[in-house]
């Protein structure tokens, strides 16, 4: 593979990977040759870790360096034995990884749907004027982003600053200035703008309880609120005690697809093929979602103690917290908890003189909407393009690295706490029949106080809308957008709808990822339908035919009925936007491209915006 | 060695043994599908050890890759057998058994210490050690070996001390275990076995034996001479001394093949005759008096190959030959009947090429038994196949475990070998080891693969080391001369990380371009008649 990289990794570049991979054992995984090597080279000496490092070390390099150099990606290939083509197809999979040179700091503006309807565009337009890109001479660089999970500071930016160590913080509620001093001027390493909860009746709280309560840093402080209760009655119980548990308590998984989760951790443990993994998906990147920031940045011990919980009912040795690469925050709260929890006997060898082993490795995503997906994080993790998998086989049968694997969302696994603390019964009566528990809702645009509200199941999205205090500047409501861009549109004389599973069901909806995303009467909706349907043609991976090519017709076809110029007629075309998705629904591998239209094509049930005078 | 010219195992046997030895092998470069049969092996289990001054793509693939000195392989392996020895695990019971001369090579290889040999090879001592031990304590272990071992001026000595390891440790004559040469074409084998080498008649049969004389005489109604006639390096003296005038090329190409290229070219002008029969119009071909066209043997004409692992088989004629050009078999028999001999086979082309091995069959025990019906009815048959209605087995030499001393046969003599460096000597004139060898994409002397594409090969290159290249301010893609003590050359440089400082390679695929063999050396080994070519002194300069 030299013969096809030729170009040399800097020492800088040789040192961010090494402090990922370990400093390489023979030049023969590149670095400066000894006398030794140039006898003698032993299997493994060109890669001493396993493929799943990819990216890692690609994140080490586009932190420390600010993009991957050709002979930087040829390092990492050396000391992995991966093949250049192979590793670049890797790295140019996810937006925040940069593939040409870039100035070491670079603002991620939001462009998405929250931010969208806040300003963004305003923003987007004057930076276009005042700070015109010329990446190549100055220190700074911005670029528009897609959602980056900020929906409640809307119009919100990230920047990074690549370096030893490398800088990285939200911007809230930016505008041109702030942007402008954020690409200028000194940046100060802190984060004032972690979560904070926006909802009034905290006593009501349950899974959201001690955040901006406690400390997130101290275990003392979370254990002092409740921590480790949960752990302390799962050990308790037995493994096939917590499973019983979780399968009474009704809990489902909160991702969006309502899978009992009793049933999922039951499968799981009962494998006999060792060793089981656990995965956290924590790859939130439903635009408009932002809860499971809130809970890892204000409660990340409970997302900790609730892995724990899920491995050792699972029979799993190993977790993994696939966190989305836009949580910083979470990442630096997370990685703390878990290395306080591991010294404080909490995680590693013998947890709590249990005799279980367990601990947990984070894992950054790096800007790729589909490796939410529970099949794509799989690929991700372990190095490889973030493109789903064909189901079956179905994670709980062969998952990552192949084994019986369970896959669970962050805000589904905190549930697991409150369902120990309290015993199973007295989950189940909360909510409804058909819908157990508490819910985290992101709300945000048009509202005057945005935010994650947590609620028993069984409120009405009317009352929810309520809480948040209502449109805002008192206009009319437009509409809601609910689920997440592949949700469904809810009209205003719809919004008595209960927010359960079987009445969002029933109300031919879903509940997705607990995305309820206001719409006054300024918005342009087809404006934002667009925005749509450009971000599903971004995101699509492009495995699967009927989703790469669907979600590009999709994005054209909206286009020419924005500018008014329908290829036949309206109609005609509006047929064809239903057949792409039909094609996307039937035919699409995943979810991403099953659901690439459902957004779209409810607007056009509900709004009819192309039958109306514009 | 063992009175036959062959790999003892076959390609199975690769995949179902423990231990894999390449030595002086690049075979996934030049033995791709033989390699195939040992990454089949690795994926089972068995452990890759590659022996090779470079670190090829072969050695990229081996649990250890030992990187000895060019010239090193008899320091090696007897520095190996010592260790062997010394560790208890030589095998007495095979020694005893099936062995001559034990005591003298166990005495010879006794001053080959750990440290000796490290000194020597350059190969860190616990290496050598985990290597030897590796062998000897594999309940199967596979000695595979090719052209880093054989061309070289003490060819057979080289050959000799790896089959020594292998009777030290009773590696051979079981199934999974045994000593393979690798062949570098489809029929290499074949032609030795069909006796064109001087001193063998068809079957490996030994020419200087009366009685098997009189076998061949009678059945070809003439006179055998007694004396083995000249290998192709003999021939090339022979020229020199002008007692060899006229010469027959059939599928071969000395003007760009052979070592000290210029030299042999001249002696190719000298002649008073040169008659070349080939597909294709090589260089020695645009030498020739007469060219005689011929068919392609794997599409245009009938008979058999033999592989590496002694399996003949079947050619079928798929297509006619184009314009003037006849098969091999036709040229030869016109040419017989014009000096006077009619030999007569009948019948069309399959009938004749039948009626030609068939008396092949007559004549050689080893292949009397495998009919072109059989042939044709087991996709190929590995010989020895003596009779019509049994098969033997897969691996040669089980005889010499049998507990029958009769059934046992004739015994394997260890060799006393000494080792000897490279002829052509490095000295501050030429600082620089060259050393030559294949790559994946191209064939020998190109021609039989020049004429397509291939998006591997970036036409001949000095390959040198990152250090000697920084040394001597060598960029990637610069042009250097080479400088042996027979010739020079231009050739772009290539940094190659699989070299050491000192050592240099090239491969001889564009000699049309680059004339890689006016450096190497003709310094043959006696007995294989081999040349050199792994071993070149050089000097590179910049131009």
């Amino acid at each position: 593979m030299e013969h096809v990289l030729e170009d040399e990794a800097t020492p800088a570049e040789c040192d961010a990977v090494d402090v990922v991979l370990g400093p390489s054992p023979s030049s023969w995984a590149g670095g400066l040759r000894n006398a030794r090597d140039l006898r003698v080279s032993f299997a493994g000496d060109d890669r001493v870790a396993g493929r799943d490092l990819l990216l890692p070390a690609l994140h080490a390099l586009q932190s420390r360096i600010g993009w991957i150099s050709r002979g930087g990606l040829g390092y990492v290939c050396r000391r992995l034995s991966i093949a250049p083509a192979d590793a670049y197809g890797v790295a140019s999979f996810y937006g925040l990884f940069a593939l040409e040179a870039r100035p070491p700091r670079v603002v991620h503006v939001c462009t998405d749907l929250a931010c969208k309807v806040n300003g963004a565009d305003e923003v987007i337009e004057r930076l276009r004027v005042s700070e015109p890109v010329d990446g190549a001479r100055s220190m700074s660089t911005w670029h528009e982003s897609p959602c980056l999970g900020l929906c409640d500071r809307a119009p919100a930016a990230l920047v990074i600053h690549a370096g030893d160590p490398p800088y990285e913080a939200p911007l809230p509620f930016v505008d041109v200035d702030a942007i402008r001093v954020s690409m200028n001027g000194a940046i100060a390493p802190e984060w004032a703008h972690a979560a904070t909860v926006s909802q009034r009746d905290t006593d009501r709280l349950v899974l959201l309880h001690r955040v901006g309560v406690v400390d997130p840093a101290s275990i003392d402080d979370y254990r002092a609120h409740g921590g480790h209760r949960a752990l302390q009655r799962a050990f308790a119980l037995g493994p096939a005690g917590v499973v019983r548990e979780v399968l009474e308590s009704g809990l489902v998984g909160r991702g969006g697809a309502a899978f009992p989760t009793g049933r999922k951790w039951q499968a799981v443990g009962e494998q006999a093929q060792q060793p089981h993994m656990l995965v956290c998906n924590a790859d939130e990147s439903e635009p408009g979602t932002f809860k499971d920031r809130v809970v890892m940045e204000g409660d990340p011990f409970a997302v900790v103690e609730a892995l724990t919980i899920a491995g050792y009912a699972t029979g799993c040795e190993r977790g993994f917290i696939y966190l989305r690469g836009e949580y910083p925050i979470a990442f630096a709260r997370l990685d703390h908890a878990i290395a306080t929890a591991r010294s404080a006997g909490w995680l590693g060898d013998d947890i709590a003189g249990s005799g279980f082993s367990f601990d947990i490795e984070i894992r950054r995503g790096a800007g790729a909407y589909i490796c939410g997906e529970e099949t794509a994080i799989f690929n991700s993790i372990e190095g490889r393009r973030g493109e789903p998998r064909n189901k079956p086989p179905y994670p709980t049968d062969s998952g990552l690295f192949g084994f019986p694997t369970l896959v669970n969302n962050v805000e589904t696994l905190v549930n697991v706490l409150p369902i120990l603390v309290g015993g199973a019964r007295a989950y189940a009566a909360t909510g409804t029949d058909g819908s157990n528990g508490t819910k985290l809702f992101c709300i945000s645009g048009c509202v005057v106080q945005p935010g994650v509200y947590e609620v028993e199941f069984g409120v009405s999205l009317r009352e929810l809308l309520a809480m948040a205090g209502g449109v805002r500047g008192g206009r009319a409501l437009q509409g809601v957008l609910l689920g997440g861009a592949a949700g469904t549109f809810v009209r205003p004389d719809e919004i008595d709808l209960a927010l359960t599973f079987e009445g969002t069901r029933a109300a031919a909806a879903s509940l997705g990822s607990g995305v309820i995303l206001v719409l006054d009467d300024t918005v342009d909706l087809v404006a934002f339908l667009r925005r749509i349907a450009e971000f599903f043609r971004d995101e699509s991976c492009g495995q699967c035919v009927p989703c790469r090519i669907g979600a590009v017709r999709q994005d054209e076809l909206l286009e020419r009925l924005a500018e008014g110029r329908p290829r036949t007629s309206v109609d005609a075309e509006l047929t064809l936007l239903s057949d792409i998705g039909r094609a996307m629904r039937d035919a699409s591998i995943c979810g991403l491209g099953q659901t690439a239209s459902t957004a779209i094509e409810s607007a056009m049930v509900k709004f009819q915006p192309f039958r109306r005078p514009r | 060695m063992f009175g036959v010219g062959g790999g003892t195992s076959s390609y199975k046997e690769i995949e179902e043994t423990d231990v894999i030895v390449l030595w002086g092998s690049n075979a996934r470069e030049a033995h791709p599908i033989f390699f195939h049969h040992v990454l089949a092996g690795m994926r089972r289990g068995a452990r890759l050890f590659v022996i090779d001054p470079r670190r090829t793509a072969t050695a990229q693939f081996a649990d250890v890759w030992v990187g000895l000195d060019v010239g090193t392989d008899i320091a090696l392996a007897n520095t190996m057998a010592r260790e062997i020895i010394h560790a208890g695990l030589a095998n007495r019971t095979f020694i005893d058994r099936a062995t001559l001369d034990y005591e003298a090579y166990a005495e010879s290889v006794e001053s080959w210490t750990l440290d000796r040999g490290e000194m020597e090879t350059g190969v860190p001592a616990e290496v050598i050690r985990e290597v030897a031990l590796a062998y000897a304590r594999a309940d199967r272990a596979q000695l595979c070996w090719t052209l880093g071992i054989t061309e070289h001026h003490n060819a057979v000595d080289n050959v000799l001390a790896l089959i020594n390891l292998a009777l030290l440790c009773g590696h051979v004559g079981r199934y999974g275990s045994g000593l393979n040469p690798l062949r570098g074409q489809n029929n290499v084998q074949g032609g030795g076995d069909m006796g064109a080498i001087p001193p063998r008649l068809p079957g490996f049969q030994d020419l200087t034996d009366g009685d098997l004389r009189s076998k061949f005489e009678r059945a070809w109604n003439c006179t055998v001479p007694p004396v083995p006639g000249w290998t192709l390096t003999q021939m090339f003296q022979a020229m020199e001394r002008h007692d060899l005038t006229a010469l027959y090329v059939i599928g071969e190409n000395p003007a760009q093949s052979e070592a000290d290229v210029t030299h042999a070219r001249h002696l190719l002008e000298d002649l008073d005759t040169l008659v070349v029969q080939d597909i294709f119009l090589t260089k020695t071909a645009e030498m020739a008096d007469v060219v005689l066209p011929a068919a392609a043997g794997w599409c245009e004409s009938e008979g058999t190959v033999t592989n590496s692992e002694r399996r003949v088989q079947r050619v079928r004629k798929a297509l006619d030959p184009p314009g003037n050009a006849r098969d091999d078999l036709d040229v030869l028999l016109l040419l017989a009947s014009r000096l006077g001999h009619v030999w007569r086979y009948g019948g069309d082309t399959r009938e004749r090429a039948e009626a030609i091995w068939d008396e092949v069959r007559s004549l050689s025990p080893m292949h009397a038994g495998m009919s072109y019906a059989r042939l044709e009815a087991l996709a190929g048959i590995q010989w020895p196949c003596p009779h019509d209605d049994a098969l033997e087995p897969s691996f040669l030499h089980g005889r010499l475990w049998d507990d029958d001393p009769e059934r046992r046969g004739r015994l394997a003599p260890f060799n006393v070998v000494v080792h000897e460096l490279p002829v052509d000597e490095i000295t501050e004139d030429f600082p620089l080891r060259l050393t030559t060898g294949r790559r994946l994409d191209s064939y020998n002397t190109g021609v039989q693969t020049g004429s397509y594409a291939s998006p591997l090969r970036f036409g001949e290159t000095l390959d040198l080391s990152p250090e000697d290249a920084a040394r001597l301010a060598i960029v990637d893609g610069q042009s250097v001369r080479v400088v042996s003590r027979r010739g020079s050359l231009v050739a772009p440089a290539r940094v190659d990380r699989a070299l050491r400082p000192g050592l240099t390679f090239m491969t001889f695929h564009f000699s049309d371009e680059v004339d890689t063999n006016v450096l190497t050396i003709d310094a043959v080994c006696p007995r294989s008649g081999t040349a050199e070519f792994k071993a070149t002194a050089v000097r590179v300069e910049t131009v």
